[in-house]
């Protein structure tokens, strides 16, 4: 479409138009190779038999809201942060709190264990991300060690280790995202493309894999190349907030929790949303998700104090769980997929598992 | 009624509200279904001893009426949910400062729009402060101050001291108000205030339902919306509705902006898709591939640790004899030999045997690149370099000539991806050739079929 010679308001205009023309064309083309849906494919597939979760662990210590948790590799220890500013790792199997950092700020709204288990990262309304090596000696100050990696001009949502100690991941109100060298504190590259707050990222699980997918305040769901810096892929079909994104485990596809009382799950091949999960009687919004080992099932989070837990191909709820008394903020599976850890409002954070018999 | 609220538009149409906004409406949604004439709840007034209770439903015809129309399965949901509404104040016991719901002939009331959450109130303490002291003004045994309230009736009185004589004013101009209204008209309105400060100042030990996350409560502060002040002289409980103000628009897309969102969407226009059956095919392929690994789905064995206590599973995986399971794995694709450090060694042993591990040992030196800290990475892409590809390398590697000329280019100004190229090449290579005879190979399959050791025989 030619837009040369018109006035700029005329160009805007033309423009605006261009740009909504390819959009809808590309939805459009979306729609063509849509043949089939999700779960009339999955009918072929075997039920699931009734699941019987039961909380093994409750871990108790924090003084305030339970913000964000994650799973150290070792399959065991866990390291979860609080409104409170202080931030805790625990041996989950024997629930001993192992150390305990106090941060110099409240809302500290993200935390992530190293790969090698000996450091942890945190941030929140500081709008930084620091690292604190973990001593082997308890008396220790860890707060002596720290490190101060991350600067963004708001504040950080989220953040991980990518697959070594020496880099970090993260994630912020400033609406980019940013990967940084945890010895130099240098910024290695940023990703700018949402309009509103980044809340949520998730890394490709794949080796050869160097994408990342970040959702936000925008509505939208971003794939990004950790190399360029593009965003290479963008879904919008949510009606609000984006709290959280996790990768199905072959990395073809990724999950989503948002305000809007759904999940979703988008594929990254077919380049579209390919199933949702709602109720009715679910209102409330969805704050956390993660996939079981083999991606079949879906453990979300909710505003309303509940975890859903879905069949991710069939698109039915499997399970309700109750027992928090407020908010789940955060909910992540153990790195074997043998339990899962939710973290909520109530300053608690309880592990389940799949009950024998 | 529920008053409709006009906000900004969101590019799709829907009416952009911010997230707290949305359950609001939705919890609206269904408290107007409830009180629908033909297929709600039916509110009574019902004679006890020598008075009537106005306008009230029981908890179990909230419970029966979500069940019916909210596409609830069980009772436990029901009660859940319908807890949660009247822990936002929708709904409230008429007899109790504690907001649940019970599924039994416990009385309950419709909260009025007015003190509705979706106002966006933030009451001060100074109306709290009028409000309890009002309630000693009034002789009514329904009325008399609970503990909790009366401790921080105390609390205020201490911290407003010096003003307490205007906000003693204030309560006697509201008692006396109250006075003159009609003795049902007073019940009514009397539980609804109640109610509206159970939510805002809970019974100690409730959960406070109008926290807010802090990372959406920006987006929450419209000076325009918010009530701060509840006893105000222009507030008349009965007579005002919630305001309503459009949220500020937008910023208009620059030129700039709008030519890349063009090229954004013709890049993704150019993207290769598959069809949703091949994806759908693909999804329960690696489902049903895995569903044996998943403790979720199929019980671990040795046992799963958070259920028996007994860690051997975790001991299993850390020590360096793999078993049948995690050996039949590798099979599944080169990713889950190069993930596993135990695959990542015997595929390199395998190779070595061979005399043909440089590809391997390449592909794993520069992922330990991307892992060092950037200071030292010059340095290690000298020595790959070096090492594999540099004429006369020790370890060379055959590369497509455009790879190695693009990463003889790369090695000048080293950086993390300088060998990106070439080990994409390389990996396929690995994939298409040495992993596949790894698999075949009788080194493999010895491992795969190996007899699983008595757990009594490890040394520990």
């Amino acid at each position: 479409m030619a837009c040369q010679g018109l006035a700029s308001g005329e160009t805007l205009k033309s423009l605006k138009a261009e740009s909504e023309t390819l959009r809808k064309k590309l939805e459009e083309e979306r729609k063509k190779l849509h043949d089939v849906e999700l779960e009339k494919v999955a009918e072929k597939a075997e039920a699931l038999g009734e699941l019987n979760m039961k909380t093994r662990r409750t871990l108790k210590g924090h003084g305030n809201k339970v913000l964000c948790m994650d799973w150290c590799k070792d399959k065991r220890r866990i390291v979860s942060s609080s409104q409170d500013g202080k931030v805790i790792v625990w041996d989950a199997f024997t629930t001993n709190k192992e150390h305990a950092v106090t941060m110099p700020t409240t809302w500290v709204m993200a935390c992530a264990y190293a790969p090698s288990g000996c450091a942890i990262a945190c941030g929140g309304l500081d709008n930084k991300c620091s690292v604190y090596p973990l001593s082997l000696d308890k008396d220790e100050n860890l707060a002596a060690k720290k490190k101060s990696v991350a600067m963004h001009t708001n504040y950080l949502s989220g953040c991980t280790f990518t697959n070594s100690d020496m880099q970090i991941l993260t994630s912020s109100g400033d609406g980019t995202s940013a990967l940084w060298d945890v010895e130099s504190g240098q910024l290695l590259q940023s990703f700018h493309g949402h309009s509103a707050d980044v809340l949520t990222l998730d890394l490709a699980p794949s080796e050869t894999g160097n994408t990342f997918v970040s959702g936000g305040s925008d509505k939208k769901a971003n794939v990004w190349d950790l190399r360029s810096g593009q965003n290479v892929q963008s879904f919008d079909t949510h009606d609000s907030d984006i709290n959280c994104v996790k990768y199905y485990p072959s990395g073809d596809a990724f999950a989503s929790a948002s305000d809007d009382s759904t999940c979703r799950l988008f594929d990254l091949r077919a380049d579209r949303e390919v199933s949702i999960y709602s109720k009715d009687s679910i209102i409330f919004g969805a704050a956390s998700v993660d996939f079981s080992l083999s991606g079949r099932l879906l453990f979300a989070g909710y505003n309303d104090y509940t975890i859903n837990v879905w069949d991710v191909l069939k698109g039915t709820r499997v399970a309700i769980l109750f027992g928090h008394e407020n908010r789940v903020s955060s909910l992540r599976v153990s790195p074997d997929g043998t339990a899962f850890c939710s973290g909520s409002w109530d300053n608690t954070l309880r592990v389940r598992h799949e009950r024998e018999g | 009624m529920a008053q409709t609220n006009s906000v900004g538009q969101g590019s799709n149409g829907v009416a952009d509200e911010s997230p707290n906004m949305i359950v609001y409406r939705k919890m609206e949604d269904v408290i107007a279904r409830m009180q629908d004439e033909k297929n709600g709840i039916p509110i009574r007034t019902v004679k006890s001893f020598l008075s009537k209770i106005p306008s009230v439903f029981s908890g179990s015809d909230i419970v029966q009426w979500m069940i019916k129309n909210l596409n609830i399965e069980d009772q436990v949901e029901a009660l859940h949910l319908g807890t949660l509404m009247a822990a936002h104040g929708y709904f409230f016991p008429i007899s109790d400062h504690v907001l649940t719901l019970k599924d039994d002939g416990t009385f309950y009331r419709f909260q009025t729009p007015y003190f509705w959450p979706s106002n966006c109130w933030e009451p001060e303490n100074t109306d709290y402060a009028v409000y309890l002291c009002k309630r000693t003004m009034q002789n009514k045994a329904r009325l008399e101050l609970a503990d909790y309230e009366a401790e921080s009736l105390a609390r205020l009185q201490r911290a407003f001291a010096r003003k307490w004589e205007f906000i003693f004013m204030q309560a006697e101009a509201q008692a006396k108000v109250d006075k003159k209204r009609d003795k049902i008209e007073r019940k009514i309105l009397d539980s609804q205030e109640r109610a509206f400060w159970d939510v805002h100042r809970p019974v100690p030990g409730c959960v406070n339902t109008t926290e807010v996350d802090i990372k959406k409560s920006s987006r929450m502060k419209n000076p325009h919306k918010t009530r701060k002040s509840v006893y105000g002289p222009q507030n008349d409980v009965r007579t005002h509705s919630p305001t309503h103000t459009p949220a500020p628009e937008a910023k208009p897309a620059t030129e700039e902006e709008l030519q890349d969102q063009i090229t954004y969407w013709g890049g993704q226009l150019d993207r290769h898709r598959l069809k949703m059956s091949k994806v759908a095919e693909s999804l329960l392929a690696y489902t049903e591939l895995y569903v044996e690994y998943d403790p979720f789905i199929t019980p671990t064995d040795p046992s799963n640790p958070w259920i028996t206590d007994d860690t051997t599973v975790w001991e299993l995986e850390a020590s360096k004899e793999p078993g049948q399971q995690r050996v039949k794995r590798w099979a599944f694709g080169i990713n889950e030999v190069l993930k596993d450090q135990v695959g990542r060694e015997q595929f390199l042993k395998f190779l070595e045997s061979e005399f043909s591990s440089e590809n391997l040992r390449f592909w794993l030196a520069v992922q330990e690149v991307k892992k060092r800290p950037i200071r030292e990475v010059p340095t290690r892409v000298q020595e790959i370099w070096q090492e594999f590809l540099a004429s006369g390398a020790p370890s060379a590697i055959n590369v497509d000539s455009k790879s190695y000329d693009k990463t003889t280019q790369n090695v000048k100004d080293p950086g993390r991806y300088a060998f990106e190229d070439a080990q994409d090449h390389i990996f396929k290579l690995m994939k298409s050739d040495s992993y596949s005879r790894f698999i075949r190979s009788s080194a493999y399959q010895e491992l795969l079929q190996a007899k699983k050791k008595p757990h009594t025989f490890h040394s520990r």
